[in-house]
């Protein structure tokens, strides 16, 4: 790391523009809801918000750690073989999580089932490595890695929350809706079994896409 | 009877895209135009009949626990499934790099059709994804895991057809700004979904 801060003496490692890095992808350019990366394993682990949060977490992890390892590699790796490369990191990457989540949290590890393991596939590690990581120093890949990872796991975790709490009343597993409300206890209120199938996943997506457009009008596509 | 039942479960009741919305980003960046949704969706079919196969036997005779047995009785101990995720996916994208040479040695035409999209498989979500529910489900034979491996990309292929066909047609509707394009294609995917799911719980 010291021959990075011998390259880059002036800027300071959180100036202003560093700080955008990792802003940025959680406001105007959201991975998931504006670039259109990494929607393939976002959506159908989000019924539930536990393992939308461990997911999102993962992600973020494996993004910035990826593209720091990448970034440091940049100027050795040949043009040609990049792409095995990058994808030899992320894999091996994918692996390490994969184990901490088995040991640690091996029941969220079994409802992730395989979706951990497509994080690989995952768009938006290719992506950010293909358009940031090669181009750019360790440090600021490794932000803009977190940067991602993270308005990644912000959509994730809206979406769960929406999911679980018509879906079946609870938030991270704890009932939320008192009881008394449900109908077969005397009240008015009953789950939306809707929101727990998927296509519902897709449309709470495309409500937020709606929302996120309206608000920010330069998004909308013509 | 059994592989009919599987075929068709993972084409229309456990579809790929809408069951498990794997292989979305080409799904939605790929769909402007009937012709290449459909050069796309035979290229991902083909890729996934020859990958799946290969994929379980990797898997049987490698990776599992106890695997190596059949190469020496004192291997049988070891348990090399935590390499499952790298070794996929390298086997996954030689096979393509692979395919791509073949085809455009035996077949330019299908060569010049699919040319551009074959690189992009390798990361779609899909392939890998279907060697990893192969592995999960515990398919028995090696006929079941290439049975389930076609049916899923018939059912990709179909899906991504579909969805080109309305976006054709959707050009001509009127669609609140901020929902053009991204968002009114998820909730189109949503509704399709939705419609696939009346599939749920036929047997043959």
């Amino acid at each position: 790391m010291s021959q990075v801060t011998k390259s880059e003496p002036k800027e300071a490692p959180f100036s202003k523009k560093n700080v955008k890095l990792v802003s940025d992808p959680l406001n105007g350019s959201n991975p998931v809801t504006v670039q259109v990366l990494g929607i393939c394993s976002a959506l159908a682990i989000t019924v539930k918000l536990e393992p939308a949060i461990v997911m999102g977490f993962s992600v973020l992890v494996v993004t910035a750690f990826s593209n720091l390892i990448t970034s440091l590699m940049r100027n050795l790796i040949p043009n040609r073989i990049r792409i095995i490369v990058q994808l030899v990191v992320v894999a091996a990457l994918v692996i390490v999580v994969d184990q901490i989540l088995k040991a640690y949290v091996y029941d969220v590890s079994k409802q992730l089932s395989v979706f951990v393991g497509l994080i690989i596939t995952n768009c938006i590690l290719m992506g950010r490595i293909e358009a940031f990581a090669l181009a750019n120093t360790p440090w600021k890949s490794f932000l803009d890695g977190i940067g991602n990872g993270a308005g990644y796991a912000a959509v994730l975790i809206i979406v769960a929350f929406i999911r679980e709490l018509l879906g079946s009343g609870q938030l991270y597993g704890f009932q939320v809706i008192p009881e008394s409300w449900y109908l077969h206890n005397g009240g008015w209120y009953s789950n939306n079994g809707m929101m727990l199938l998927p296509p519902m996943a897709l449309i709470v997506l495309a409500v937020l896409i709606w929302v996120q457009r309206a608000k920010f009008r330069q998004l909308i596509e013509d | 009877m059994e592989l009919v039942n599987l075929f068709i479960r993972s084409i229309f009741i456990e579809n790929m895209i809408f069951a498990f919305f794997l292989g979305m980003c080409s799904y939605l960046a790929v769909s402007k135009t009937v012709k290449t949704a459909l050069g796309l969706g035979v290229a991902v079919t083909f890729t996934l009949l020859v990958t799946v196969p290969v994929n379980y036997l990797v898997d049987t005779k490698l990776l599992q626990p106890g695997a190596l047995a059949w190469l020496d009785p004192s291997l049988a101990e070891y348990d090399l499934s935590f390499l499952s995720f790298i070794i996929f996916i390298a086997v996954v994208a030689a096979i393509v790099q692979l395919l791509e040479m073949i085809v455009e040695r035996f077949s330019p035409s299908l060569y010049n059709a699919l040319g551009i999209f074959l690189p992009l498989i390798a990361v779609n979500c899909s392939i890998l994804g279907a060697a990893l529910f192969v592995q999960e489900r515990a398919y028995k034979t090696l006929a079941e895991a290439t049975v389930f491996g076609v049916g899923s990309g018939v059912g990709w292929a179909l899906a991504i057809v579909a969805l080109a066909a309305i976006r054709e047609r959707l050009k001509y509707s009127h669609v609140p700004a901020p929902l053009r394009g991204l968002g009114i294609t998820f909730i189109i995917t949503g509704l399709m979904g939705m419609a696939f799911m009346s599939f749920m719980g036929i047997k043959i």
